[in-house]
């Protein structure tokens, strides 16, 4: 037994674990803008859409298609954000105009999104290599020089940086505070003369417009896009957006700026994810099983709070 | 005077053909005159709240009409109504968004009616005039613009929620039990607010109540309403001589059954 566990602990090589570590954090930035779309439907439209499995793959798929016919890989990411969109639209008219449930909708645009991601890519999985084209950011520019190196993490942290600008932005006009009411208190807002099928829609598309993105950047990354690239992806965004919330929340609240705190907590929750799960990988958990422990981990996290509620109550009672 | 409201002989009957139906509003005719201040009493189930969520649009009605100064409004979605409106309701839950900021409440109450664009959702000089709109109500909520709504108490978010209604002033203010959520005291305080915004602004309004005493002192007509139709229909002079006694014996003889509602009549 203790000759297992020496053995176990002699085959750990930290150093390894620290080359991990960087890729770990480009893969939390890049999923960071999945789980910043993931916050606006979950918390803010308070919507469970499952339309992400599927829109992160789409926004994949279109980016890798379009640079592969030739276009720019910047410009290519306005267009896996544009797929995301139509992807959103879709569900919200499943919901809106047609009375469907709203998670049942996001499931019908889910599994449509896989026959017409397969029609995209044309085969199950695309490549894009580093060597034929100057993609934005690159699994290859993390070994690369150092040069490389910073200039692909600085490219990830400008796009969430800019990205959660123009959301506090958003989130601050009109527009914003119409689908914060709209998520929050649906009578309150048709009261108020705001057109609540609209806002619901349009906020869902914001929120696939930002996993397709998230999508066209992540395929980047990894070379591919793979029509089974967004399996599983709602569960990792939701991680990303409720570790954010739990170990941030408090730290957030009653700033001055705090809906801009939060959405950067929701992209540290995504880099959270991500250290962990290569620690995890690290101390050699069978990567099969991988997705079974994203499962177990936001279920974890999605009761902390219920948990907190019902034992506090209890506190009370006594 | 104008014709403010003008409600035409509306029918409406929910969950029809099924076991369950239930004719709720059975040809209700109501006309309000600019200024005029109705309160609704009636028993359970006699269509007061029915006829107000008729009047907001909620769902469309079976047949009849609606005008609300002077427009057809019959067939608007409830949001496109929602110009014309402002609405406060019994449960102190559903008038506010209880995750936004009590500034940012007031500032979508302010855009009711207007198209909501990119510009931003609340500007400097709004805070300072809800600042002042807050400071009338002296209830120390000047003080929290920018607390979330959610932390108040339901007397200080009924009152927040009749702010809102009047911030923009509506052709008609719709009260659907606003009090009957409340402690007494609460009550009868944001009755008082709900008196001074309606003489303040000179709106028309539409009260529901439970309670026969508020429904005499408040407001210069009342109607009393029985199986889906306005029963009683009793304004100016009359309706200041008016006691709860009064009202009671009316029912009777107009209904035929002895007024039920247990709540009317102890409190």
């Amino acid at each position: 037994m203790t000759m297992m566990l020496t053995t176990y602990l002699a085959s750990l090589s930290p150093l390894a674990l620290l080359r991990s570590l960087p890729g770990a954090c480009a893969q939390g930035l890049i999923w960071g803008l999945l789980a910043l779309g993931v916050y606006i439907t979950y918390k803010l439209l308070d919507f469970a859409d499952l339309t992400v499995d599927g829109s992160m793959a789409t926004g994949g798929a279109v980016a890798v298609m379009l640079i592969r016919a030739g276009m720019n890989p910047w410009l290519a990411l306005i267009f896996a954000f544009l797929a995301g969109m139509a992807a959103g639209f879709i569900t919200g008219m499943l919901h809106t105009a047609l009375g469907i449930p709203g998670i049942l909708a996001s499931i019908l645009t889910q599994i449509s999104l896989y026959s017409i991601n397969l029609n995209i890519l044309g085969s199950s999985n695309q490549a894009v290599s580093v060597d034929k084209y100057s993609l934005v950011v690159s699994l290859r520019y993390i070994s690369d020089s150092t040069a490389s190196k910073i200039r692909m993490f600085t490219t990830c942290i400008l796009f969430c940086v800019v990205l959660v600008a123009i959301l506090y932005w958003y989130f601050g006009t009109e527009q914003g505070h119409a689908i914060r009411a709209t998520g929050c208190n649906r009578q309150m807002a048709r009261a108020q003369g705001i057109n609540t099928d609209f806002h619901t829609v349009l906020a869902l598309m914001i929120s696939n417009g930002l996993v397709g993105l998230s999508g066209g950047l992540y395929a980047q990354y990894q070379g591919a896009a793979d029509v089974n690239m967004g399996r599983g992806a709602i569960v990792i965004g939701l991680a990303a957006v409720i570790i954010g919330d739990v170990l941030f929340g408090k730290m957030c609240a009653g700033k001055k700026i705090a809906f801009a705190y939060t959405l950067l907590s929701v992209i540290a929750g995504a880099i959270l994810y991500y250290l962990v799960l290569s620690v995890v990988l690290w101390l050699k958990f069978p990567s099969d099983d991988l997705k079974l422990f994203s499962a177990i981990v936001v279920a974890i996290f999605l009761s902390i709070p219920y948990l907190k509620a019902k034992y506090s109550r209890k506190g009370v009672a006594k | 005077m104008a014709e403010m409201l003008k409600i035409d002989h509306i029918c409406k009957t929910f969950n029809a053909g099924t076991i369950n139906e239930k004719i709720a509003l059975n040809g209700v005719d109501l006309t309000l005159e600019d200024g005029d201040f109705v309160t609704v009493i009636g028993g359970n189930g006699a269509g007061k709240s029915t006829t107000l969520n008729a009047v907001a649009g909620v769902w469309p009605v079976d047949s009849g009409k609606i005008f609300i100064g002077g427009d057809d409004v019959t067939k608007l979605s409830e949001y496109k109504r929602a110009k014309y409106l402002g609405r406060v309701f019994q449960d102190p839950m559903t008038g506010t968004a209880t995750t936004m900021s009590i500034e940012e409440n007031m500032a979508i109450a302010a855009r009711r009616g207007r198209k909501r664009g990119l510009s931003w959702g609340i500007t400097k000089a709004e805070r300072d005039t809800y600042r002042e709109m807050l400071k009338t109500l002296d209830l120390g909520l000047e003080d929290r613009l920018t607390s979330k709504v959610g932390l108040l108490s339901g007397g200080q978010r009924q009152a927040i929620t009749l702010l809102m209604a009047s911030i923009q002033k509506p052709k008609l203010l719709l009260l659907d039990e606003h009090t009957a959520a409340l402690d007494p005291k609460t009550a009868a305080k944001v009755l008082e607010i709900s008196d001074k915004i309606i003489s303040d602004n000179h709106l028309t309004a539409m009260m529901v109540t439970h309670n026969m005493k508020d429904a005499i002192a408040h407001g210069n007509r009342l109607i009393m309403m029985h199986e889906g139709k306005v029963i009683l229909n009793i304004s100016g002079e009359e309706k200041k001589k008016l006691t709860v006694e009064d009202l009671l014996h009316q029912f009777e003889k107009v209904s035929g059954q002895e007024f039920a509602n247990d709540k009317a009549l102890l409190s």
